[in-house]
């Protein structure tokens, strides 16, 4: 769940990006000239020029190995070259948003001394069938580099990249020290990788695998780890479908005196479960396992499970139930009231066996949870969680046609009760232009906002209107909002609110939305923040594209499926805009002879384009 | 179009289905098709026609709703698990009622798992207690019940475990109350 890691956030992203052109242009040995005064002392003031830059250097070492902030370095960096240089030395952790951005090889080059890096692959997109598989966004070519490189590295955190056994296995060799492992939406590897991990990483802290696909190997990977101590803090593997050794799990956890966070996967059963708790009463973070029993002997006494939650106090962040026998719920009872953050979104709950738990969750910040409790399981949220800060309501079942057990109903209730929300995620088959704009009002903290109206093009059910007010009050009335995604009947009115008014948003998602070039090119001229944009099946063309030139730079990507684009305009700009890499995805090479592009995905480079684009990848 | 994993065939996104006729309104927007396309693209029929007008038929369009699939299969395999115990059988048993779509298919799996038959069911008297066992149920506020005395769905959706009693035993539960 996002608040373990922040630094994956997508809104914590600095002002500036992290490796931009600008500082590609200092980077350049070529480009500084010595009679320019990029020093802080007036030149010709001392003789020798080079003792007090060495000086000024060793002070600035000092004080910039304080400087933690992602976006600060960056501006520190620009200052001049002395102080890039000694940035280059004292930055520890490197965020790169999309690994296409640079090579492997520039960032060993600038930044010498690593210890952590957050990297990220592949467009939000593709985790919804829009791209092919093995696009790319490859590990590889990053841990065979940095293995050279940055031998001290401790920490590595990846969101949807392709990573391999043999990748894992070249990080466990590579990294004598290395402490986390965070493996987010990631793909291509298997147990046995894990196994490696678990085996030779002597130090490992962290290894958090989170909604990620890692094939069953058959592999005992919870017996490779070392029969000693453990320093493990945080061990997760919900999302790994393969059965475990239960016994080498219950001695990892006993002789693991500073694990903190536990997420056990749906293989280990709730009387598994209980004998972990009782063993491990220092937890901060569970993840339940299944939350149901194995067929067990009729007579035999069944263990106190409020008991083991009981001795749990410490438990502030509870997720998994995979396979909830609802009868069993009730013995969460004793930590809810100590609950900062409850995650039910894989447990098909009814509203009846939801609202006693609720009613006791009087600090929840974080919730996500399937429609099943429908409103009103909503309106009992609202109701006790005052403190609410994020809320994720996903459908249970997903699709344009199904029942919606949740509408304006909820949503309206949310706003009237949680009024610190920050973040929102809300799936429904039914809204009204009048909740939202209402929750607009309500809750002036919002930073995320998105809405997803399953049918498509579908009107405020009431009025029959486009959704275009609610939205608008959204972008109006919430002055923080960073990052939006909009659903609905929605017409080019819609996106004149979102360019008048959405001046922070950084990330902008649209789907069968808008009626014309316009309603792109108001987001283009009018968001100067704007840095993520993923655009699906709507009538946007060459127009708009072109609108957006002053910006591509500046942003992070751009992906536009199903839209109207043709390859000549998408030629023209890449032509325009040397350091873009323009790529257009899935269209006949043979028909050479259409123009139409059905995907294109964009971004800015220091490195030009990449040399593992497959086949169905066309890079202009 | 989709980008399926060899592996992870998802054939309902091939599906045509008849949506409701007037739920949606069918605006200026152009419906662009996307079609499932195997990685190996042998795909054909992909309708890039702007101006073509979509058929009353409803096609499953790809990535949307945007769930993730990690999810999807979670759900899919989402169940309800309840505990059922037979009186005088040595093991416990669980089901998952979201597999039945209602009291005949429940029983009939009942039947079937124990090995037993279960008395005809009579809105007034209850199970016939002649022919042997009774299924009772306990219900969210803890109360044993009767199963088949409410409609399916508030049963599925309150039922926290299952008892099949012997006939003989079962008190007064009374199939009015």
């Amino acid at each position: 769940m996002p608040q373990d890691r922040p630094q994956m956030s997508e809104d914590d992203d600095g002002q500036s990006p992290p490796l931009d052109l600008r500082s590609a242009a200092i980077a350049d040995p070529c480009s500084s000239s010595p009679n320019k005064s990029r020093n802080c002392i007036p030149s010709g003031a001392m003789t020798s020029q080079a003792f007090p830059d060495h000086v000024l250097e060793n002070v600035l070492e000092n004080v910039l190995q304080f400087l933690d902030s992602r976006s600060d370095r960056n501006a520190a960096s620009l200052v001049c070259k002395s102080w890039w240089r000694v940035e280059s030395l004292t930055r520890s952790e490197v965020f790169i948003g999309n690994c296409y951005a640079l090579s492997p090889a520039r960032l060993t080059q600038r930044f010498k001394r690593i210890r952590s890096l957050l990297l990220k692959g592949k467009p939000r997109f593709a985790d919804f069938n829009l791209m092919p598989p093995d696009w790319g966004a490859n590990f590889a070519p990053w841990v065979s580099t940095m293995a050279k490189a940055y031998p001290w590295l401790e920490k590595v955190d990846l969101k949807r990249m392709f990573v391999t056994d043999d990748d894992l296995a070249l990080l466990a060799d590579s990294f004598p020290g290395f402490k986390e492992l965070i493996l987010v939406c990631c793909e291509g590897f298997g147990t046995s990788g894990i196994a490696i991990v678990a085996n030779k990483c002597r130090k490992l802290k962290v290894l958090d695998l989170i909604e990620s696909e890692v094939s069953d190997d058959e592999v005992d990977w919870i017996s490779c780890f070392p029969e000693d101590v453990t320093n493990l803090e945080s061990l997760a593997f919900d999302c790994v479908e393969a059965p475990i050794n239960f016994k080498a799990l219950e001695s990892l956890v006993g002789r693991s005196p500073f694990l903190k966070k536990l997420r056990l996967n749906r293989f280990v059963s709730l009387e598994e479960l209980h004998r972990l708790l009782l063993g491990a009463p220092q937890l901060t973070s569970l993840g339940t396992g299944s939350f149901s029993h194995d067929n067990a002997p009729q007579s035999e006494q069944e263990p106190d499970y409020a008991a083991a939650f009981r001795a749990c106090k410490s438990v502030v962040c509870l997720s998994g139930f995979r396979e909830l026998m609802p009868e069993y719920l009730p013995a969460i009872f004793p930590v809810c009231a100590n609950l900062t953050s409850l995650n039910f979104s894989y447990a098909n709950v009814s509203p009846d066996m939801f609202k006693p738990i609720i009613h006791n969750c009087h600090k929840l910040q974080v919730f996500w949870a399937l429609d099943s409790i429908c409103d009103e399981g909503l309106l009992a949220v609202a109701a006790t969680c005052k403190e609410l800060r994020e809320l994720r309501i996903f459908p249970f079942d997903p699709r344009e046609d199904s029942e919606g057990p949740v509408s304006e109903v909820g949503l309206l209730a949310i706003s009237e009760g949680c009024r610190n929300l920050e973040s929102i995620l809300y799936f429904c088959q039914r809204m009204t232009n009048a909740a939202v704009i209402t929750m607009s009002e309500n809750c002036p903290e919002l930073t995320v906002f998105r809405l997803c109206i399953m049918g498509r093009h579908r009107p405020d059910h009431v009025t029959g209107k486009p959704m275009d007010e609610g939205f608008g009050a959204i972008v109006k009335n919430c002055k923080k909002l960073t990052r939006l995604a909009v659903s609905g009947l929605l017409t080019d009115q819609a996106f004149r609110y979102m360019g008048e008014y959405g001046k922070l948003i950084r990330t902008l998602s649209v789907a069968f939305a808008g009626d014309s070039d316009m309603a792109l090119r108001h987001v283009l001229e009018g968001c100067p923040r704007l840095q993520k944009l993923e655009i699906r099946d709507s009538p946007f063309g060459d127009v708009a594209l072109r609108s957006g030139m002053h910006r591509y730079y500046n942003m992070r990507f751009v992906w536009m499926s199903a839209c109207r684009l043709s390859k000549g305009c998408c030629r023209d700009i890449a032509r325009a805009m040397p350091n873009l890499v323009v790529e257009v995805i899935g269209s006949d090479d043979d028909e050479d002879n259409r123009d139409y592009v059905e995907t294109l995905y964009m971004y800015r480079s220091l490195d030009g384009p990449r040399k593992d684009a497959p086949k169905f990848v066309t890079i202009l | 179009m989709a980008y399926e994993k060899v592996n992870e065939l998802n054939l309902k996104d091939t599906e045509l289905r008849l949506g409701l006729p007037g739920t949606e309104q069918e605006v200026k927007q152009e419906k662009e098709v996307s079609c499932v396309r195997s990685n190996k693209r042998q795909f054909d029929e992909e309708t890039l026609n702007e101006e073509e007008s979509m058929p009353p038929t409803k096609t499953q369009i790809v990535g949307w709703p945007p769930v993730r699939s990690y999810r999807k299969n979670n759900n899919n395999n989402s169940v309800s698990y309840v505990k059922v115990s037979m009186d005088g059988a040595p093991y416990l048993r669980k089901i998952d009622l979201k597999t039945y779509k209602n009291y005949q298919e429940l029983l009939k799996a009942l039947e079937n798992m124990f090995k037993f038959t279960i008395g005809e069911y009579n809105e007034r008297e209850g199970y016939k207690r002649g022919s042997g066992f009774v299924p009772t149920y306990e219900d969210k506020d803890g109360d044993w019940m009767l199963v088949g005395d409410v409609p399916w769905d508030m049963f599925s959706s309150s039922c926290k475990r299952l008892r099949i009693m012997k006939g003989s035993d079962a008190p007064a539960l009374d199939s009015s109350l």
